[in-house]
């Protein structure tokens, strides 16, 4: 087995050469795709794994797998510590207050479907409003869509500027009594966008609204601490931070979750069951029924762990650096146009040509080796306020290079010679 | 480079360029909308049927290089035709583009359709190559209906 060799890099190479240098930690992306070297600039969508996570999932299987929080046995007691152990892991890497915060769910979908029928079902009432911004992937605006058809309350949208950008004067009108929640995205899917949440959760704070971030793009591209936030929920998927698919954290603000009914019941988010009662079980596993993904939980662990050991403040620059290489490259290739050109973003690059689908785009690019997500990227409003059918998204991690945007580039550019 | 002009012919290229009998019917039998909800590609297509034959055949609408220059062929090779011709051609293009059908040997019988015959190695694009068609089969079966049709 290979492992990391985090602690090994030469400590003289620099924080960018050294982020170069882990390219070779991830085994999919030696492969080649249609003949070429593959080029994976779908992130976004999800993010390859290191050796490191797809050996200690291995070695979970081979030497621990048991189901935990139930038997006395040696096995059920190594799965438990270890489960649990990330638990801590998580509670670390966001800097939340307790790991009765942290809640594992199957990923930032399920993480917000709980908050908006748990919370929201006691809360919001008839005539009342959520609120939620224009640029929200569609697992922030489905939901809460449900909730509030359900309560007969309202679903209201704070508007973004032509650059991708949330107006913050027209989010500060839209804050009213009415108002139970806000759900807001951290880090744009579609545009890239880093919204000013801090700001906006003291603004609704302010007026006593609790606030959701949805961080699915943002834990992967930089330190995130929900006490500086001081948001009230945050939410993330393991598979878009180099961990695996099925596992993702929910964050809550202990004093909310004590007071909110369980999401999912059956085993193990239970005290005491009767046929007459049941007495629920204390947070976090009130929320968590049923026999979770061990596995994936163990394996976000260990890319957690990387991830820290690798430096998320190291991993910003390096992508920020990335980032403008990539725009001024691709804007100055003629009949591009970069769609979301906020001052503040991360990682994504979504673009269009002038006279040619994405769709033709991306097939082209794939014959290049080039992986790009092409479509409405689950933000299908975002499309139609800037009133196009699709982009095409690429979307980086600190383990792309600028050679990888170069043949981004020379692709485009064949795109556009073939199709004419 | 070979399977890329495979997939993106000259037909395909130019009919993407200059789609014909690209426009609005005004008075057509029959219309219908077609919707693929994974690209977003989207066309109306309207059919104006003469006793049992198309006598004229248009849509309009946005969508990538596969989808237009189809609904644009189909636009020309279907003028004329009956209804019962037309869903024979349909189950020709099927079987062409899902790669039943042997491309060489049936050049002639397909024609111009032929041009699409490199979709069959890109299974992602089958859906774009046969909305248009997808969507006439439903006008033509199901009357002034207003339901889109999808390819979901």
């Amino acid at each position: 087995m290979i492992e990391a060799t985090l602690n090994t890099a030469q400590p003289q190479v620099d924080g960018k050469a050294r982020l170069e240098l882990c390219r070779h930690h991830f085994p999919l992306l030696r492969q080649r795709v249609n003949g070429k070297p593959l080029v994976y600039l779908d992130n976004a969508a999800t993010s390859q794994k290191p050796q490191v996570v797809i050996d200690t999932i291995m070695r979970y299987y081979m030497e621990e797998n048991s189901n935990i929080h139930r038997g006395v046995h040696y096995l059920s007691e190594k799965a438990t510590e270890a489960y649990e152990g990330v638990r801590a892991t998580v509670r670390q890497f966001l800097n939340a207050g307790d790991t009765r915060e942290i809640i594992f769910v199957r990923g930032t979908t399920e993480a917000i479907n709980l908050v908006a029928h748990s919370y929201g079902r006691v809360h919001v009432g008839k005539d009342d409003e959520v609120l939620i911004s224009a640029m929200e992937h569609h697992s922030n605006i489905v939901p809460w869509q449900i909730v509030c058809e359900e309560r007969g309350a309202r679903l209201r949208v704070i508007p973004m500027n032509d650059a991708g950008e949330l107006l913050v004067e027209e989010y500060e009108k839209l804050l009213t009594p009415r108002t139970k929640i806000v759900g807001l995205a951290h880090v744009s899917n579609a545009l890239g966008t880093v919204n000013p949440v801090k700001t906006m959760v003291a603004m609704a704070h302010a007026r006593g609204i609790p606030v959701l971030l949805d961080g699915a793009q943002a834990v992967p591209h930089m330190r995130v601490d929900v006490r500086d936030l001081d948001c009230d929920f945050y939410a993330f998927s393991g598979h878009k931070v180099f961990g695996p698919t099925g596992i993702g954290v929910l964050y809550g603000r202990e004093s909310l979750l004590n007071a909110m009914p369980p999401y999912q019941s059956g085993g193990d988010m239970i005290k005491w069951v009767t046929f007459e009662k049941t007495v629920y079980n204390d947070l976090p596993y009130k929320f968590e029924a049923g026999t979770p993904s061990i596995a994936g939980g163990v394996g976000l662990g260990a890319a957690i762990e990387y991830l820290t050991k690798l430096d998320l403040d190291a991993i910003g620059l390096y992508e920020h650096d990335l980032l403008q290489y990539a725009t001024a490259r691709l804007s100055a290739v003629p009949r591009v146009r970069i769609v979301g050109t906020a001052r503040e973003k991360a990682a994504v690059l979504s673009f269009t040509v002038e006279g040619i689908h994405p769709h033709d785009i991306g097939t082209i690019l794939d014959l290049e080796g080039v992986a790009i997500r092409t479509g409405h990227h689950c933000a299908q409003p975002v499309m139609q306020r800037f009133g196009i059918p699709a982009t095409a998204r690429a979307s980086f991690a600190f383990y792309n290079t600028k050679e990888d945007v170069d043949v981004l580039v020379k692709s485009v550019e064949k795109v556009i010679e073939v199709l004419g | 480079m070979a399977i890329l002009r495979d997939l993106y012919q000259e037909v395909i290229l130019d009919h993407n360029k200059h789609p014909r009998n690209f426009r609005v019917m005004d008075h057509c039998t029959r219309s219908k909308e077609g919707y693929n909800p994974l690209c977003g590609d989207h066309y109306t297509v309207y059919v104006r049927l003469e006793g049992g034959v198309i006598a004229d055949v248009s849509f309009q609408g946005a969508g990538c290089a596969i989808s237009k220059a189809s609904a644009s062929v189909m636009s020309q090779v279907l003028k004329g035709k009956t209804v019962e011709e037309a869903n024979a051609l349909f189950d020709e293009f099927r079987g062409l583009v899902t790669g039943r059908t042997d491309t060489e040997r049936e050049a002639e019988r397909l024609g111009r359709l032929a041009a699409f015959s490199g979709v069959s190695e890109f299974p992602a694009r089958v859906k774009c190559a046969s909305l248009a068609w997808h969507t006439l089969k439903a006008a033509l079966e199901g009357g002034e209906g207003r339901d889109k049709v999808t390819t979901e």
